[in-house]
């Protein structure tokens, strides 16, 4: 597979008001890819270029190595897409819709209906998928989506906010399904959110753009594991009333900081401390022995992508705007 | 589908070939690109303007239609037989305009299925993010109203045909009549294709669609008959000729009646001359190239 999934150079796109990318440079290899920005930061704008439907007005872009200016119907005929907004009639079985929409692909009838009647399955659609598409939940409705740009076996798919209007639940769901594309199914995704969180589990690579610039872009794990948190949670005894507290001075005492893990229910138990390296461990484990105290959890927190950003966007107001939606 | 493979979930246990994990398998086959899409396109939307492939309700109104257009032609056939008439009560050419009303309100009903669906259902994107290009989804889309048409109004000619021919009627008048007939509802299909498709394409909703069409081709006939009723008490021939012009159903006879040996229906029996029937063909062609083009420049912003 090609090093480079995707590569712009300085790509920039100005309507007459606004500007939506301005020289935006950035390659995107294998893998699952987040492209994170708030509402209007370019993502979609991004896309369209990226589908050789909309000319840049500078700089150029390459998908699957093919010149987004000159091979859009190539390119289109690679890659898959669902959109953000709704785009199924709801009249049809989503059978229908599908095997339509894969012989709008290119691929001849039989193929179509054998692909539509896989690819619906992997998606999760089993019975329901002779029903008219009008009586589908949201999560089955963006099931059939994924499914549509699914069906004709793309090399890469661009996915725009498939988690949006979705449960807790169907979230999760959706993001196990957009993990598999690439693990199990061998396709590249590129995949947009407003929210940093849900992307930090899913992707290897996020790549975050404001107002049509590039803010950032790298792996996941530079994001998350330059540094570990660790997650404390201890009993109290009769000598210690307060076990969190005397658990924060001793700690204190021997030059390690503390903070109390946020404003969550429950989270005035739990303490937070940045791990330097093996000897944190042992050290906390110590202080609490020495106390008599019971230790409850001790556990490695992920940084959230989020928090990331705001260290390095201290001083940025556009930037914290970004980061903002992360939690 | 037995034989299905997964690479990634090889057989295990040795002599047992079967595979029970069915994976993700990947296509290899052909991908036969834009041509092939449009023509998709073009036979989905033909099938969907007689409500094939779609639900049964949707089937009702196109089909019912159809049976409309075609009843009148099998009567006169019946008719013709039975007293053995010397030639069919009425002439190819002149079929189409008097059963006007049906075709329109088959426009107005079908012309809107075709295309606010999509606009509404927001499926145009889908369509453009896949090999085809506006000019594909105009044409296919296009081609398939005027197919469809065309089916309509050529099913009864070619009873009437059939019909005269078992009647026992002059082959060569009729065939050439029926050739006539064929060239006259060909034209018709793809200026009311035209401007069905227009009308609908400007809105996303079904029934301002609807409403438009009929409002569109019943108000210009009977502005433009009323008016050619004036200037006839006023013995202006010119004026009904060019009053004409102004409506989809008057152009296409003025058309027949000038090239295509056709009695015009004008007030008088008068249709144009040759010099002005030059005129009502490029106005007719000249129409359909521009719902052509009105089309293709309302799609171009319909992006994603």
């Amino acid at each position: 597979m090609d090093v480079t999934v995707i590569a712009t150079e300085s790509l920039s796109k100005r309507f007459p008001r606004v500007t939506a990318l301005d020289r935006l440079s950035v390659d995107v290899g294998p893998g699952v890819t987040g492209l994170v920005g708030a509402n209007g930061a370019g993502k979609s704008t991004l896309i369209k270029i990226l589908l050789g439907l909309s000319p840049a007005t500078e700089g150029r872009a390459e998908v699957l190595g093919l010149d987004v200016a000159t091979d859009g119907a190539a390119i289109r005929e690679r890659v898959g897409y669902m959109p953000e907004h709704d785009c199924l009639p709801p009249d049809v079985s989503a059978t229908e819709f599908v095997v339509h929409m894969a012989r709008m692909s290119g691929l001849p009838a039989t193929a179509a209906r054998e692909r539509t009647a896989d690819t619906l399955r992997h998606v999760g659609l089993y019975e329901e998928r002779y029903r008219p598409i009008g009586g589908y939940s949201t999560g089955m409705k963006q099931r059939v989506k994924l499914a549509q740009a699914l069906v004709h076996d793309p090399q890469l798919v661009f996915l725009d906010e498939p988690t949006n209007g979705l449960d807790p639940v169907g979230r999760d769901e959706m993001l196990g399904l957009i993990r598999r594309i690439h693990t199990d199914f061998g396709i590249s995704v590129l995949v947009t959110s407003h929210l940093l969180g849900e992307l930090e589990r899913t992707c290897d690579h996020v790549v975050v753009v404001d107002g049509g610039k590039l803010l950032r872009s790298s792996s996941t794990r530079d994001f998350t594991q330059t540094t570990t948190t660790l997650a404390i949670e201890v009993t109290d005894t009769d000598e210690h009333p307060d076990g969190t507290r005397a658990v924060r001075d001793a700690l204190h005492a021997r030059g390690v900081t503390v903070q109390d893990a946020g404003g969550l229910p429950g989270a005035g138990h739990i303490l937070q401390l940045t791990a330097q390296g093996e000897d944190t461990y042992d050290l906390v484990r110590d202080v609490i022995a020495d106390l008599g105290l019971g230790l409850v959890r001790m556990e490695q927190r992920r940084h959230q992508i989020a928090e990331v950003f705001k260290d390095d966007a201290d001083g940025d107001a556009q930037r914290k705007e970004a980061v903002g939606h992360g939690n | 589908m037995a034989t299905e493979q997964s690479t990634r979930t090889p057989a295990t246990g040795s002599g047992d070939t079967r595979i029970h994990n069915i994976g993700y398998r990947s296509y290899d086959g052909p991908r036969l690109g834009r041509s092939y899409a449009r023509l998709s396109l073009y036979s989905q939307s033909l099938r969907g303007a007689y409500g094939l492939g779609r639900s049964a309700k949707s089937k009702v109104l196109p089909m019912l239609l159809f049976v409309v257009m075609c009843v009148p032609a099998a009567i006169m056939v019946a008719v013709a037989v039975a007293t053995k008439a010397k030639d069919l009560p009425v002439d190819y050419t002149r079929y189409a305009i008097i059963m006007q009303a049906v075709i329109s309100l088959y426009v107005a009903s079908q012309a809107p299925q075709s295309v606010s669906r999509d606009l509404r259902f927001k499926t145009v994107p889908l369509y453009f993010s896949r090999p085809i290009e506006t000019a594909d989804y105009v044409r296919a889309k296009f081609a398939a109203l005027t197919s469809a048409l065309f089916i309509l109004t050529a099913a009864p000619l070619l009873v009437l045909y059939v019909g005269a021919l078992l009647a026992k009627l002059d082959f060569t008048d009729q065939t050439k009549g029926f050739a006539q007939g064929l060239v006259s509802v060909a034209l018709l299909s793809l200026l009311f294709a035209g401007i069905g498709l227009v009308i609908a394409a400007v809105t996303p909703r079904r029934g301002f669609g609807i409403a438009a069409v009929i409002a569109v081709l019943t108000i210009s006939y009977g502005a433009v008959s009323t008016l050619q009723a004036i200037a006839e008490t006023q013995g202006d021939g010119d004026g009904i000729a060019l009053i004409g012009l102004f409506s989809p159903i008057t152009l296409i006879d003025g058309v027949q009646s000038a090239f295509l040996g056709a009695t015009s229906a004008f007030p008088g029996g008068v249709g144009p001359s040759n010099a002005e029937g030059v005129v009502y063909v490029l106005f007719t062609l000249g129409l359909i190239a521009a719902s052509y083009g009105l089309l293709m420049r309302r799609y171009k912003k319909v992006g994603l």
